[in-house]
């Protein structure tokens, strides 16, 4: 009989049958044991290319320009960071770039560089050391945070001047629930057991 | 039917779970020292190491940074000439004088509310396992749940800042800079979300496993709740 271990209590247990799309509650603390999604490859492969899409435009365009008296100023993510870093803040500039950047940029980019392959049944080189990342990088990928920034600093800056939303924010609303999706539809176990080093 | 045996987990007995990929490894009685994941190389622990002193010490660093994150402004304002420093609580009454009442409870909790709830949380969870508590292990299981998904909502002031820094460059005209007071802010966000990282859950049930083996030797080991 497989074994399967809670993560959150640590109980384990004789690994429950779960129906395509289904999750399994772990009996002792009510946590999520692990979701079941045979096709888990090809729909966050899918969700994750989108994604990749989604991420360059928010990077490449600005989000939201500013006007007061006839000058205009636009943002991009990065040039969020650049003016912090001018500034001299430093620690903050590599917070707002590890979180909002590169963190998110690894997710993606990592995602699909072990689930390409996988769609074929040849697992990547350093696939495993790829899938650790991710999993590693979920908690500090935080764009949905960095879009209630947006709308609060809209509000903030609404009596001062013209703001006018851009490309890249349009770009960003469709990343986070894309993002959101890829997480809820990603089978993990089914994933190690592909790239794991076991038979 | 019922695949749950109580007496069954890796606390101790003959089974590790690998933290990173959650594979369920037979290994000897004892401490798993030197020993891998055969799946995914990870080196095995039955427990996170030093999970509680390492919760304890980033509690607590993080509770020390909370007062200058308060105290300090994260952002200067120049308009016209005149200049006005902003903390993170006058940003929160700014955004409430100007009428939008949802954002400004949105972050007066994601910035006043979270980082506190989640330092008290977190100490009681610390606290509850040290004492070996019995009380409500599903809900403290679910509490830690909660603190380890809220943390991240706390970064919005950081960005707000770095938003209107990008934007507000306009020299005498209108001019944003950010302030010490969002380096604090930052660190307590960042060292709490490593204390909740530290933590590791399944102490909370490690206690109730030790009763639960008592009971079964009273038993005489015969019983199936199912
Ligand atoms: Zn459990
Ligand atoms: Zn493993």
């Amino acid at each position: 009989m497989p074994l399967v271990g809670c993560h959150h209590c640590d109980a384990v247990l004789v690994e429950p049958e779960v129906p395509d799309g289904g999750a399994a509650i772990c009996q002792r603390c009510g946590g999520t044991l692990f979701r079941r999604q045979r096709a888990t490859v090809e729909i966050t492969l899918a969700l994750s290319t989108a994604a990749a899409i989604l991420f360059v435009v928010a990077n490449a365009y600005p989000f939201l320009s500013f006007e007061m008296q006839g000058q205009t100023t636009r943002t991009t993510l990065s040039s969020g960071v650049f003016a912090l870093w001018d500034g001299g803040r430093y620690v903050i500039a590599l917070l707002v770039l590890g979180t909002t950047v590169i963190a998110p940029a690894l997710q993606i980019g990592l995602m699909l560089y072990v689930l390409a392959p996988l769609h074929f049944h040849r697992p990547a080189p350093f696939a495993v050391e790829a899938f650790r990342l991710v999993e590693r990088c979920r908690p500090w990928s935080m764009i949905e945070v960095f879009l209630i920034g947006i709308f609060v600093a809209v509000v903030k800056l609404s009596d001062m001047a013209e703001i006018v939303p851009g490309i890249a924010l349009w770009a960003f609303g469709l990343l986070i629930p894309i993002l959101a999706g890829g997480t809820s539809f990603l089978d993990a176990e089914l994933v190690w057991r592909e790239i794991g080093d076991l038979d | 039917m019922s695949a749950l045996d109580p007496t069954l987990t890796s606390a101790i007995g003959p089974h590790a779970q690998c933290h990173v990929c959650n594979l369920v490894v037979g290994v000897p009685e004892g401490p798993t020292d030197g020993l891998a994941c055969p799946r995914c190389r990870t080196a095995l622990h039955r427990r996170k190491p030093e999970s509680l002193s390492r919760t304890w010490s980033l509690l607590i660093a993080a509770a020390i940074c909370y007062v200058p994150a308060n105290l300090y402004p994260v952002m200067e304002v120049t308009t016209l000439g005149v200049s006005q420093a902003d903390t993170i609580l006058s940003g929160v009454i700014y955004l409430a004088a100007h009428g939008t009442w949802p954002l400004a409870v949105i972050v007066f909790i994601a910035s006043v509310i979270v980082p506190v709830a989640k330092i008290v949380a977190l100490g009681y969870l610390a606290l509850s396992v040290q004492r070996a508590s019995q009380w409500r292990p599903r809900d403290r299981a679910r509490l830690y749940r909660i603190v380890e998904q809220v943390g991240r909502w706390s970064m919005v002031d950081v960005y707000v800042v770095t938003i209107l820094v990008a934007l507000v460059h306009l020299g005498s005209l209108a001019n944003v800079e950010a302030r010490v007071g969002g380096f604090y802010f930052g660190a307590v966000v960042v060292l709490t979300m490593f204390a909740a990282e530290s933590f590791d859950p399944r102490l909370i049930w490690d206690q109730l496993i030790d009763d639960a083996d008592r009971d079964a030797q009273k038993a005489g080991g015969d019983d199936d709740g199912g």
